[in-house]
């Protein structure tokens, strides 16, 4: 489908409108700013409802703040999680690679939640325990990837490199790291997506984010809040879902062209 | 012996003294962990937080004695890198594992107070992160020790018997965690059945949708773009949001139809949960069943049909034997992620472990949650271990 779309025949305007990206990225800045708009609707469908509509936060300020807890622990599972990968493939490190796999394979056995309730008792409650046990759980996918794109370079690729006499750094940088980049970017998918939702359930543990309309809904026998962040952290996934691909798609034709 | 020995000198080049500079990090880590962290925690009652156990009220009484397989585990990192010591660490692990856990259960009964019921004795930071240690140097040393998967995971289920032991002896009962589990007792057994009852009432449609879709996909490939975007886009939606837009239809649904509420159907509950957790666990089973077929060799194809066979009997008697490894790859990740899933499910009133995790969280009281969160785990990694134990049986009886 997006090849077709994508190929330089077709009119640009009609390529744009069959791409979903875009019209998913308008649907969620019209529900985030226009849910208040939708309250008759809200009232109309729930009729026994005295409060049809979540107005203790602006549901951009709730959305804000999960991207801000998303962006923020995810950027630390990058950073980590590519430097454990890049130093599992490197001759120093290559001894601590089974080690790093069994605990990339057993971490991704525990579920998220686990990980989400277990950093309550050691850290308290709030933003800081969602942090951690984000960033951590993160951490394990972008490892995984990491290693498999890294290990997934050719060797004739890091032969031709040494032979136009770059370093090891060189090759790391312009050579290997660039030829793994569709994997990692994948890697990196797979974790920002897990983090969405785990930071949605995070509001059990008291961090403000699109959860918490939804636990409120819940406790509260609200459906009309539940649908209205379910819709809202729902739409946001996709969204970033679909930019990823996006992204992956640039980098793999780049790497190509 | 002679791929092992090959293999030995691949992963761990030895150097001078230091042949094992992995279990060196991790014995250093858990002595980071010993020194910087406390192992237990003690408090009156439930409600306050705990103070430090000092290692010195631990350790009394020559009860220090229970570390002396930490100390053997010091030496590990320069001993000789042959199989003999690989096991040897292994084993000298499992034993520290359950002494640790012997000696937690133990001070906890010596704090107790007989008179009054409410003190707390929980686990403290050390203590995981020395068991969480031993648990990777175990690990390790299986992996150096050259043994194969499934030979590791029967090993690993035969090293956790002295745990269990302890936990049956009642040396641990005056835990916290432990008196969590004895005030609910009946609450927790339910739990943990309704936990695996949702899970089983998921595969049932989850592979009969699930198996046709894959078939199907790998028949027609100009069907797998638009059948696995859709369930991709599903798979991307939080749990929690799509347990939560499936309340108001089915709500409406059994409001329109109310004989449905006969059949236990209702916006919150156990019928949600399962439609929910069915939507997500297609993704892996149609990929997997797609993917294991598709990876059959079409030469192996070729000769079956060369020696007559029906095309009904080839799929029967070759491409389900030789596409099984794949699919069940694909049901290890729905089973696992199944089990993580229904744990959030609790948050629409279906029950199982999460209802304890949650109830845990809503009270503050953290051994509760950890009395949902450690079977939880648990249930993952045993379902994860079992399932790739079979995968490497049938791989090993296919190769």
């Amino acid at each position: 489908m997006s090849e077709i779309a994508a190929s330089p025949h077709r009119p640009a305007l009609e390529s744009w409108l069959r791409d979903p990206l875009p019209w998913a990225f308008l649907l969620l800045l019209a529900l985030v700013f226009g849910m208040p708009a939708l309250k008759p609707v809200f009232a109309f469908l729930f009729p026994g409802q005295e409060r049809p509509l979540y107005e203790q936060d602006s549901f951009w300020s709730l959305t804000l703040a999960h991207l801000w807890l998303v962006g923020v622990s995810s950027s630390i599972s990058v950073i980590i999680g590519v430097a454990a990968g890049i130093f599992v493939t490197r001759p120093a490190g290559r001894e601590f690679r089974p080690l790093i796999e069994t605990i990339v394979a057993t971490g991704q056995t525990f579920p998220p939640v686990a990980v989400l309730a277990v950093a309550v008792p050691l850290l308290g409650f709030g933003p800081a325990p969602a942090l951690i046990a984000l960033a951590l759980y993160g951490l394990l996918p972008v490892t995984e990837a990491t290693v498999a794109g890294l290990e997934s370079v050719p060797e004739a690729a890091c032969e031709a490199a040494r032979g136009l006499g770059f370093g090891h750094l060189g090759r790391l940088l312009r050579v290997e790291l660039p030829l793994a980049a569709p994997v990692v970017i994948a890697g990196i998918r797979t974790s920002v997506i897990i983090n969405i939702g785990t930071a949605a359930i995070a509001s059990t543990v008291g961090a403000k984010t699109l959860g918490l309309p939804i636990i409120i809904g819940l406790s509260g026998f609200n459906t009309a809040y539940v649908l209205q962040g379910a819709l809202i952290v729902g739409t946001l996934a996709v969204v970033i879902d679909l930019a990823f691909e996006r992204l992956g798609g640039f980098i793999s034709r780049w790497k190509r062209g | 012996m002679q791929p092992l020995l090959a293999s030995d000198t691949d992963v761990a080049p030895e150097r001078g003294y230091l042949r094992n500079r992995v279990l060196l990090v991790l014995v250093l880590i858990a002595l980071a962990g010993g020194f910087g962290l406390s192992f237990l925690t003690h408090a009156p009652n439930r409600l306050i937080s705990g103070r430090p156990v000092a290692w010195s009220a631990i350790l009394a009484d020559g009860r220090f004695l229970c570390l002396l397989p930490g100390l053997a585990l010091l030496i590990g990192p320069f001993l000789r890198q042959i199989r003999t010591n690989h096991i040897l660490i292994a084993l000298i692990g499992a034993a520290f594992a359950a002494l640790l856990f012997w000696l937690a259960g133990d001070a906890a009964s010596r704090l107790a107070d007989p008179a009054s019921t409410s003190a707390r004795t929980s686990f403290g930071g050390a203590f995981w992160v020395i068991e969480a240690i031993t648990a990777l140097a175990i690990a390790d040393a299986l992996q150096r020790a050259g043994f194969g998967p499934a030979t590791r995971i029967g090993i690993s289920l035969i090293l956790v018997v002295p745990i269990a032991l302890v936990l049956v002896s009642g040396s641990a009962d005056q835990l916290s965690i432990m008196k969590e589990y004895a005030t609910r007792r009946d609450v927790f057994g339910a739990a943990v059945v309704t936990h695996i009852q949702i899970v089983a009432m998921t595969l049932v449609p989850t592979l009969l949708i699930g198996v046709p879709l894959g078939i199907l996909a790998f028949r027609r490939p100009s069907l797998r773009g638009p059948l696995f975007a859709v369930l991709n886009i599903i798979q991307t939606i939080p749990s929690i949001a799509l347990f939560g837009l499936l309340i108001a239809p089915l709500a409406g649904l059994v409001a329109t139809f109310p004989v449905l509420s006969q059949f236990g159907i209702s916006g919150i509950g156990v019928a949600p949960a399962v439609i929910a957790l069915t939507l997500y666990s297609l993704l892996p089973i149609v990929r997997n069943t797609s993917a294991g077929l598709e990876q059959v060799p079409g030469a192996v194809i070729d000769a079956a049909s060369g020696m007559g066979l029906t095309p009904s009997q080839i799929f029967r008697s070759v491409e389900i034997p030789l596409a099984l490894p794949v699919f069940l790859a694909g049901l290890r990740v729905t089973i696992v992620q199944a089990v993580g899933l229904t744990a959030v499910a609790a948050l629409i009133g279906a029950g199982g472990l999460g209802a304890i995790i949650f109830q845990g969280l809503g009270s503050s009281a953290l051994d509760l949650v950890l009395l949902g969160v450690v079977p939880l785990i648990a249930l993952a990694v045993i379902v994860d271990a079992s399932l790739k134990l079979v995968i490497s049986i049938l791989k090993g009886r296919a190769a």
